[in-house]
């Protein structure tokens, strides 16, 4: 996984609630057993006005110019600014492989949907829970200045507005320190396999039928 | 001290250890794998030179990409087929025990684990797929976890987890006749809403919960995730322990005994602490049917599509009318007169026997209306679909004009051939009436098996009285 530091880039506004795993990623880009490339799908059916395959030359297809992310002013960003409930719906790590590969490093919502968020943190995304006065205000500031950009420090927490205005936000200290460092979950887990097989055997007498 | 609640009970029997700010290392009992979700995992496992920590945890299926007819010409879609090849070998490779196409025993995750008898009370229980809340039902910790999560399981037996907040939601009072599991899920979903369950682990309790069966409580589970949980739950009780006497994983003899006085502890302690309690009226409850384009949007058979000027959030509004632009709806329409081309009865959620009896009695001796353009049934599982053939319910859907056809996930989500074309509206059993969901620009309506036989035979939505 890539460490993250501090992001600084341009907004994209996705200005609705509910924004499902489906939207973000269409089931028939699921049938790959590769984990990248899913990028040029994004949004798909919202993004494209065809019905795109995973064999589709995307470069040819023809664009619905009203999506947010086929407009002038957001392309190369790499902050998505959300509504509530943002990733509800499956578990497709697909998801976040797409956002990742499409570019965005870092999502603003007032609230994500928890199997959405977990998975967001297992590849370099980071999710940020804003409050949601706060979310409204970035809205109409992206919406309203082009070129609207954030600088994003993990390690001090903070959200930088282009008139210096800092934003503080939350972050697990677990996730923060996996992020930082890039780390990977499974070389941590295990550090404690003596922890892993005691519990095994303490389980093991208790509850044999479960081995 | 307080008491516990269910979900307590199964953390702290399965916590490895937990650091000072609450990261806990989470033991898991039983991983459930199937084509889409296992790929990278593996793949990731091969590239760190990993092994699987315990293979006989781990069991698989093949359920998501499977054509549901035509099996003799097997997968043709060489990008679908691939991936369930992918799995038939990787499941060779690491030794683990799968039931591939072909084989009785195949079929929908959620459906295939509890028939095996292959997930239990009190165990822990994930899969790569978000309704693994499904296996809940038996007083189990079970939710979706993401690829990463797969692998991480596969390689440690064990999820990096932080506790989730207890929510208790109570169904009380006696169900209405008509009124099925699905229908009390939908109603549930109706009143806390999408988000509502976003940070809990909620245990569906109270009479009308208690009165359904193993099989309608996997149903009530299997959409917890629709109401924002990863997890949902429901206390042991006999019929629990009576469905899983004889399954094949199932403890026999001696230890069977021993893991039935265990399970008797698998409910919440009376002076348990839930952070938060919602309760509904069963009386309440009427047969349900989604209008939009998320499960919470969801009315009863006999209202009308709600109305969005009657709304004061304007995020609230901008959802409604894009939901109802979407679905091609006007609002105030009573839902009775919503026509609909396609019929789907199957997925996790209305998948089994039960829900294939349901279906079946609602189309005996009926004929499906000359405007449905499709009219699908399709098993959970390959034991599923032969019990069914043995009851001869094959045989009343088809006489009524259904399609009978092999298990998988089908229109559930559209991966194989069987979806929606731009614009069709369906009556479907399944979970999630997502934009795009059974296919580009479909329209999807849940309901229950009954409600969807029911559409199919009226060729609109109708209370089944007035069939």
């Amino acid at each position: 996984m890539k460490a993250f530091s501090t992001v600084e880039g341009i907004v994209t506004p996705m200005d609705r609630a509910n924004v499902d795993t489906d939207a973000i990623i269409p089931k028939q880009f699921l049938k790959s057993i590769k984990r990248s490339g899913f990028g040029p799908n994004l949004f798909d059916e919202w993004r494209y006005l065809d019905l795109g395959e995973p064999d589709s030359d995307n470069s040819g297809r023809p664009l619905n110019r009203d999506f947010v992310l086929n407009q002038a002013r957001y392309q190369g960003s790499n902050i998505l600014l959300a509504r509530d409930n943002f990733g509800c719906g499956s578990s497709r790590e697909h998801a976040p492989w797409a956002l990742e590969d499409y570019g965005f490093r870092v999502l603003i919502a007032p609230s994500f949907a928890d199997i959405f968020f977990n998975n967001s943190f297992k590849n370099g995304l980071l999710p940020i829970v804003l409050a949601e006065d706060i979310v409204d205000q970035l809205f109409s500031e992206v919406e309203s200045i082009e070129g609207y950009r954030l600088k994003i420090d993990l390690a001090k927490q903070i959200i930088t507005k282009p008139n210096e205005e800092e934003i503080p936000f939350e972050v697990d200290a677990f996730r923060k320190h996996c992020l930082l460092k890039g780390l990977d979950d499974i070389g941590l887990t295990l550090e404690h396999i003596s922890d892993i097989k005691n519990y095994e055997s303490r389980r093991k007498a208790d509850a044999p039928w479960l081995f | 001290m307080a008491g516990k609640t269910l979900y307590d009970k199964l953390w702290d029997a399965h916590v490895v250890r937990e650091d000072e700010n609450g990261t806990a290392l989470l033991y898991i009992d039983r991983q459930l794998v199937h084509e889409v979700t296992s790929p990278q995992a593996f793949e990731g496992l091969r590239l760190a030179n990993r092994k699987p920590w315990r293979t006989n945890a781990t069991l698989a299926t093949a359920d998501h990409n499977v054509p549901t007819t035509g099996l003799e010409h097997g997968i043709t879609d060489p990008v679908a087929k691939l991936q369930v090849e992918t799995l038939d070998k990787n499941c060779k490779e690491f030794d683990i025990v799968e039931f591939g196409m072909g084989d009785k025993r195949q079929g929908i995750v959620h459906v295939m684990g509890p028939e095996q008898g292959a997930t239990l009370p009190g165990m822990t229980v994930v899969c790569g797929d978000s309704h693994t809340s499904t296996h809940g039902a038996f007083g189990a910790l079970a939710h979706g976890i993401g690829t990463s999560e797969v692998e991480h399981v596969l390689a440690t037996q064990c999820l990096i987890q932080k506790k989730s907040k207890n929510m208790l939601v109570e169904v009380k009072g006696d169900l209405n006749p008509g009124v099925t599991a699905k229908d009390v899920v939908l109603a549930i979903i109706g009143e806390i809403g999408t988000a509502g369950g976003t940070g809990y682990a909620i245990e569906f309790a109270g009479g009308a919960i208690r009165s359904l069966s193993v099989e309608g409580r996997m149903t009530v589970c299997n959409m917890a995730i629709e109401a924002g949980a990863r997890s949902g739950m429901i206390a042991v009780d006999d019929k629990t322990i009576e469905y899983f006497k004889d399954r094949p994983f199932a403890p026999k003899g001696d230890l069977w005994d021993r893991a039935v006085e265990a399970w008797q502890d698998l409910h919440s302690d009376q002076d348990a602490k839930f952070d938060r309690v919602v309760s509904l009226d069963a009386r309440t409850i009427q047969p349900q049917v989604t209008w939009g384009t998320s499960p919470e949007m969801v009315v009863a058979i006999n209202d009308k599509v709600p109305d969005p000027s009657q709304e004061s959030d304007p995020v609230k509004i901008e959802g409604m009318k894009a939901a109802l632009a979407y679905m091609g709806l006007q609002a105030n329409t009573p839902i009775s007169e919503i026509s609909v081309d396609k019929v789907f009865i199957g997925s996790c959620t209305n998948s089994r026997i039960e829900d294939l009896r349901a279906a079946a009695v609602v189309a005996k001796g009926r004929k499906v209306s000359s405007g449905i353009k499709q009219a699908l049934v399709v098993p959970g599982s390959g034991l599923v679909k032969a019990q069914a053939e043995q009851e001869g319910l094959n045989k009343i859907f088809e006489d009524a004009g259904f399609e009978w056809r092999e298990p998988g996930c089908s229109m559930c989500l559209a991966m194989n051939a069987d979806r929606l074309e731009p614009q069709e509206r369906c009556a479907s059993t399944s979970n999630r009436n997502f934009e795009g969901r059974q296919g580009k620009d479909g329209r999807t309506h849940l309901v229950s098996p009954a409600m969807a036989a029911a559409a199919a035979i009226a060729g609109h939505f109708v209370n089944i009285d007035n069939l």
